[in-house]
């Protein structure tokens, strides 16, 4: 087990707590911008799309996972990041201005859409959320002079500087360097005041209100934040899918987002990583496997959502801290061994809670 | 002088008066007591004053300035703290963020430069952590510090709420029955912190209790009250033994 001696108060907030995590963290990155000298395009292609779920993921998880409020229709803010972003291009603007107007556009969509959802928390939100997802799906289906409705609109090929991103190498570094500066800026919101009002307001609103959050105000930035993040990781996976049409924004996108954060670990930014390999590599996971099963098993129809399903009930029913939950509890298995006993992460009793002043 | 003014303060829910023409005034620096029967009135009279209930008529004064109107937020920044009844922590937190959350008043950075984590907002995290700290060693919170709340015993949650107030630095602090659900010498270290939060930090007391040993231990001034209404203020001798507070707990 590792005991860090720590000699300073910024030990506690600082990136990396100890040299292990350095060492860790470091591999990983060379492993990871080491990929595109052994992956094949269509590998790069899917981690791309992984990175691009993350990215989206870190979103709802400040919304969900961190200020507690269930959102059903993030695939609404993916679809105005992506949507406008194209439409911006497609005037001619150049695309390191696109992508974060596109951004802004969709966070100030989504601090507006926070004021009328204030009022409500839980399963009430949810709906509400789910029905702002499908007027957008609707007004990209209905406003074609600007979407194209069902026919559809193109994403101009991306280009930086002379540099054409289209290239699933370029393409695949560019999300993640998107992706590695979107965990920065969620760290560092974590770490700082606005971070914890929003964890205040999760677990209880009225000792948060008299700690002096103001709730209106909290809830709405961290709706705007969330759909921020939301609509960045639009924008590229605009340039992913290449072609955008309303079918690719539907109420089973959100699910999907959802479930990612649900899997991956609610309450952790590693539960979005873990959440989004889960979501991007499953169901290509399945399709490889398929060729390698007996014939009556491979022609099974609906194999994956099947597979899929399975894997997100059992995650819920045995482990609903996630796969991150699961990894801190084999982690802490390694460290106390051989004194860990089957009861140590049994869930406490919760002790009595107020009844809720609302 | 009076720190907090309340004048002819009225609540009904529906039919129930709950707190009915109430007026008390508590000095700067006193421990002041409120005690009563269950259902006199207590925390909600807590709930007028920390702005989670609007009085439906009569007038608080905070320092010389009506707060029966400020918005629930504003009331921390004005300098009140408070804790309560069955604790409302955040469960999910560790001890530390959960002090450092009471720190929330006294930032002084905007978002943009939360989300870079400029070296202004570090150093600010460093000041609240020095603050945090102090207050830690003040209730004896060390071993804690990095625990998540959810896995506490009661009498310790029940001192990080008292020490996630302190972290507000609060002029005025209001208990919502600190000793309930505590054991015989957690309540006497408790009647002892009460008296150094009082004179080492200077901060004005407003606590509802019911146990008459803490309160006659710690208090200056005791309000009592029953059914909503104030039965008496006083020393608390005086207020234990005046015939409509002893008819008001025991009966005819």
């Amino acid at each position: 087990m590792r005991f860090v001696r720590k000699t300073h108060y910024y030990q506690d907030i600082q990136l990396f707590r100890h040299g292990g995590q350095v060492f860790w963290y470091a591999l990983l990155g060379i492993v990871i911008t080491g990929a595109p000298l052994v992956l094949s395009d269509f590998y790069l292609g899917e981690l791309s799309l992984v990175f691009i779920y993350a990215i989206a993921g870190i979103g709802l998880m400040l919304l969900t996972g961190y200020t507690g409020l269930v959102s059903l229709g993030h695939a609404a803010f993916l679809a105005i990041g992506a949507y406008s972003h194209a439409w911006f291009l497609s005037q001619g603007w150049p695309f390191l201005l696109s992508l974060p107007c596109a951004m802004l556009l969709s966070a100030l969509v989504g601090g507006v859409i926070a004021v009328p959802a204030l009022r409500m928390t839980g399963i009430y939100l949810a709906v509400a959320t789910l029905a702002f997802a499908i007027i957008v799906e609707q007004v990209l289906i209905h406003w074609e002079s600007v979407t194209g409705g069902f026919r559809g609109m193109m994403v101009e090929l991306p280009h930086v500087a002379g540099l054409e991103l289209e290239t699933p190498v370029y393409f695949y570094y560019f999300c993640l360097l998107i992706l590695v500066l979107s965990l920065l800026v969620a760290i560092n919101l974590l770490r700082s005041p606005t971070g914890r009002a929003m964890t205040a307001i999760r677990d209880s609103e009225i000792s948060a209100e008299s700690m002096g959050i103001h709730l209106a105000y909290t809830k709405s930035l961290a709706f705007a934040i969330s759909a921020g993040f939301t609509g960045l990781a639009g924008g590229l996976l605009a340039h992913k899918i290449g072609y955008l049409a309303p079918d690719s924004f539907t109420l089973l996108t959100s699910i999907q987002l959802l479930l990612m954060v649900v899997v991956g670990g609610l309450g952790s930014l590693h539960g979005v990583i873990y959440g989004a390999i889960f979501i991007g590599l499953l169901p290509q996971g399945i399709a490889i496997l398929r060729d390698y099963l007996p014939g009556i098993i491979a022609r099974i129809p609906g194999l994956e959502p099947g597979i899929f399903g399975l894997i997100l009930v059992l995650v819920l029913i045995y482990e609903p801290l996630g796969i991150h939950g699961r990894w801190l509890k084999i982690r802490s298995y390694f460290e106390l061994f051989p004194l860990y006993r089957r009861a140590t992460h049994k869930r406490q009793r919760s002790y009595l809670r107020t009844e809720r002043l609302r | 002088m009076s720190l907090l003014v309340a004048s002819n303060l009225s609540l009904a829910f529906g039919g129930v008066h709950a707190v009915e023409d109430v007026s008390f005034a508590v000095e700067t620096g006193e421990i002041f007591s409120i005690i009563g029967p269950n259902g006199a009135g207590k925390t909600t009279l807590f709930n007028l004053i920390s702005r989670i209930y609007d009085v439906d008529s009569g007038r608080i004064e905070f320092d010389g300035r009506d707060i029966s109107r400020v918005p629930t937020h504003q009331i921390a920044e004005l300098g009140i703290a408070r804790t309560f009844q069955n604790t409302e922590l955040f469960e999910q937190e560790t001890v530390l963020r959960n002090l450092l959350i009471g720190q929330h008043v006294h930032r002084r950075t905007s978002l943009i430069e939360e989300l870079l984590f400029l070296p202004r907002v570090r150093r600010q995290e460093l000041d609240f952590r020095k603050d945090v700290e102090d207050v830690i060693d003040l209730l004896d919170l060390q071993h804690y510090r990095h625990q998540v709340i959810a896995n506490l015993p009661y009498g310790v949650r029940k001192m990080v709420e008292v020490a996630r107030a302190l972290c507000m630095r609060p002029r005025l602090l209001l208990l919502d029955e600190p000793s309930s659900g505590l054991n015989p010498e957690e309540t006497d270290d408790l009647a002892f912190q009460i008296e150094d939060i009082n004179e080492e930090l200077g901060i004005t007391i407003i606590m509802v209790e019911h146990d008459m040993n803490l309160v006659s231990m710690t208090s200056n001034r005791v309000m009592a009250l029953a059914d909503g209404r104030l039965l008496a203020v006083g020393d608390p001798k005086a207020v234990q033994s005046h015939p409509d507070v002893l008819k008001a707990y025991l009966g005819d």
